[in-house]
């Protein structure tokens, strides 16, 4: 099997659904078959899900309040290391999982209540650059001419920076502090979006059916967002689903180096910023952190990618192209 | 060839326009002025005005901008606030701490990328594909400051006392010092001049400083610091170019004239040396392109970490200090530089693949 007869070709699976049912099977039932059939997926899955689960349920799971300082309240010392009971920790002193961190607070429940962070940052920095790049990249690609140039040189300008050095001045100019950063994050995702709508908008523009919509009297915001938006979907989600990752590693770096999130917000990079100097002490205190924050951009980059190969109509029914030989 | 190159530069100059623009706002944008940032917090109004005629700080924003370019133009950033030194020199002594780094960080990232990607696509769907690709997908998922800090504790502190302990920071050991290639030559060239600051920019790269010295001592010690912030900086370069070969070699390993090759009868390992890795290069050197402009980026973190003097760094602590020539020049010099790298990657392209005609 070919690539190009793949595309030709409907996926078995909506042969399968058309035969039963006798509706051709939508996309999106398709594309989650196709994602379930990928291990790598269902791995990214199964940890987002853990971490929606984490930030869900925090106060439950979190055996101390993630800014309560145990001094006084239990015999433990700044820095501590880890005490598991399972471990050989002594069962009379008590357990701390992640042991306790510079200012005497449970190291275990702000990596928890940190979950919560990283979730908004990285829906809400994609959702703004999305919202925005995507409003950006349809006038550019629609009206063409000035308004294209216009918009797309911008683009490119704000392209020809590395993103987090240009995300790092955005910061210093808005001020420190975790909206600031979000919003310098968002601002430095935008021309990715603006790119994928343009071409999605110049490669349907000419077709009949936005003819036929323009016949029929629709507005250029109808024909827009009502006709040509849900054709450049699929790169949009998958592009979104990775740039969530990349947004929660930037917005760890900013608050890392002290320009996000600032103290005592339980965000994990600024935990890791905040004991950086202490690694050859406490290496607990930045080694729990950055694992959180790993696996977190873990789930979604392996959640995209499978994304990705699902939604590609030349990788149906799970068989890759280059399985050819 | 150059009339491809020539055209390329002059579309690249709205797009510096567009990025000295950029810099010269939001280093004005920055909150605080640069008359209290230099002259003090107790600085009386009088002194404050004195000082923005001085600096052309009263006139209007573009006359501003005019002066600004004007000056860049002719390689004039002015002093830096901090330092009290020109920018220009601050840079000379800065940059070849991050070209260093970033070329180490590039070449580890290129010489166990492509041969990872190259083993995984060959032994598709094996355990070693998928090995390579879990360690792909945890190294782009990797925060690297967090490596960094992990190699440091790794190799700075569990190691220590054994030959695999490798120093968490800074350029060379103390007591070191490398001897600048024109000093051992006994070169010399009016101070303040252009030459000698070019003879003091490449005296700076240790590395090759020291090559052609023949100081073997510090060549030894240079290395041996590189190696960790190095390998934080490519851990994710080398996690992408490794995904991206495999990918490109298996899209090109599935086309008709590979199937030809191997009816004729070519070995295995010659279709793939001799017929798809040539084609299957491409996407990987736009990659390795790219891959640079998240290596300066990097670099903030990476220096910050292990206390190198480079150009990452240096713009992250003129942003907290408000050193407006420093942020407005250094950025400029990345952001140029990132224009030019994607020239050459381009430009590449025709020696890769004589089928793409740079029209």
């Amino acid at each position: 099997m070919t690539a190009s007869s793949d595309i030709l070709s409907p996926a078995p699976g909506a042969l399968d659904a058309e035969r039963i049912t006798g509706k051709p099977a939508s996309l999106w039932r398709t594309t989650a078959r196709r994602l379930f059939q990928r291990r790598s997926a269902i791995v990214g899955l199964a940890i987002l899900a853990g971490l929606v689960f984490t930030a869900l349920f925090a106060p439950f799971i979190a055996p101390y309040e993630p800014d309560e300082v145990l001094i006084g309240v239990e015999d433990v010392k700044r820095r501590d290391p880890p005490c598991i009971h399972l471990l050989g920790c002594p069962a009379d002193q008590p357990q701390h999982l992640m042991g306790i961190d510079g200012n005497v607070r449970d190291q275990f429940s702000r990596v928890v209540y940190g979950s919560r962070y990283s979730l908004v940052i990285g829906f809400v920095t994609v959702g703004i650059a999305i919202l925005v790049g995507t409003v950006l990249g349809a006038l550019a690609g629609y009206y063409g001419g000035y308004s294209d140039n216009g918009i797309m040189r911008i683009m490119d300008v704000l392209l020809a920076f590395p993103a987090l050095l240009l995300a790092i001045a955005i910061v210093a100019v808005l001020g420190p502090g975790l909206t600031n950063a979000l919003l310098a994050i968002a601002i430095v995702t935008i021309p990715a979006y603006a790119r994928v709508m343009r071409s999605s908008v110049l490669s349907v523009k000419e077709t009949d059916f936005i003819s036929a919509s323009r016949a029929l009297g629709a507005g250029t915001g109808r024909i827009l967002f009502g006709s040509i938006l849900p054709n450049a979907m699929t790169p949009l989600i998958v592009l979104g689903t990775l740039e969530i990752a990349s947004a929660i590693l930037s917005a760890a770096a900013l608050s890392f180096l002290g320009l996000g999130a600032q103290p005592p917000t339980p965000e994990w990079g600024s935990m890791l910023g905040a004991e950086r100097n202490q690694v050859f002490t406490a290496p607990h205190l930045v080694f729990f952190p950055g694992l959180a924050i790993m696996l977190t951009v873990l789930g979604f980059n392996l959640l995209g990618d499978g994304l990705r190969d699902a939604l590609d109509p030349r990788l149906g029914r799970g068989t890759k192209v280059e399985v050819v030989l | 060839m150059f009339s491809y190159i020539a055209r390329r530069l002059i579309y690249s100059v709205p797009v510096l326009i567009g990025i000295l623009v950029v810099v010269f706002l939001l280093a004005r944008l920055i909150p605080g002025d640069p008359c209290t940032a230099i002259l003090g917090e107790k600085a009386t109004p009088e002194a404050c005005a004195r000082y923005n005629i001085e600096h052309g700080l009263d006139k209007p924003i573009v006359v501003q901008f005019v002066i600004y370019m004007s000056n860049v133009v002719r390689g004039d950033f002015g002093n830096s606030i901090r330092f009290s030194r020109p920018v220009t020199q601050v840079l000379v002594e800065r940059l070849p701490t991050t070209i260093e780094l970033s070329i180490a960080a590039l070449l580890i990232a290129v010489i166990i990328g492509i041969p990872a990607g190259v083993m995984a696509a060959m032994r598709h769907n094996s355990t070693t594909d998928v090995v390579t690709m879990v360690g792909a997908n945890v190294g782009v998922s990797m925060p690297v400051f967090w490596l960094g800090l992990m190699l440091a504790y790794i190799f700075g502190k569990l190691l220590k006392d054994t030959p695999l302990w490798l120093p968490p920071s800074g350029r060379l050991s103390a007591g070191l010092a490398s001897i600048p290639f024109y000093e051992v030559y006994g070169w010399t060239a009016p101070p303040g001049s252009a030459l000698l600051k070019v003879l003091e920019f490449f005296g700076n790269f240790y590395i090759f400083n020291s090559i052609i010295t023949g100081d073997l001592e510090v060549l030894a010690d240079a290395s041996r610091h590189l190696i960790l912030p190095a390998l934080a900086l490519a851990t994710i370069p080398l996690a992408i170019i490794a995904r991206m070969t495999r990918s490109s070699l298996l899209d090109v390993l599935g086309r008709e004239y590979v199937r030809a090759a191997k009816a004729k009868g070519v070995p295995h390992r010659v279709v793939i040396a001799k017929h798809a890795f040539r084609n299957a290069l491409l996407p990987v050197v736009t990659i390795v392109g790219l891959s640079l402009g998240g290596l300066l980026g990097g670099a903030v973190l990476t220096e910050t970490i292990f206390g190198l003097s480079g150009v990452g760094r240096a713009v992250y602590e003129a942003i907290t200090a408000r050193d407006y020539p420093i942020i407005q020049a250094f950025t400029l010099v990345i952001a140029i530089g990132y224009v030019v790298l994607n020239l050459v990657v381009d430009v590449s392209y025709t020696y890769l693949d004589p089928r793409v005609r740079l029209e």
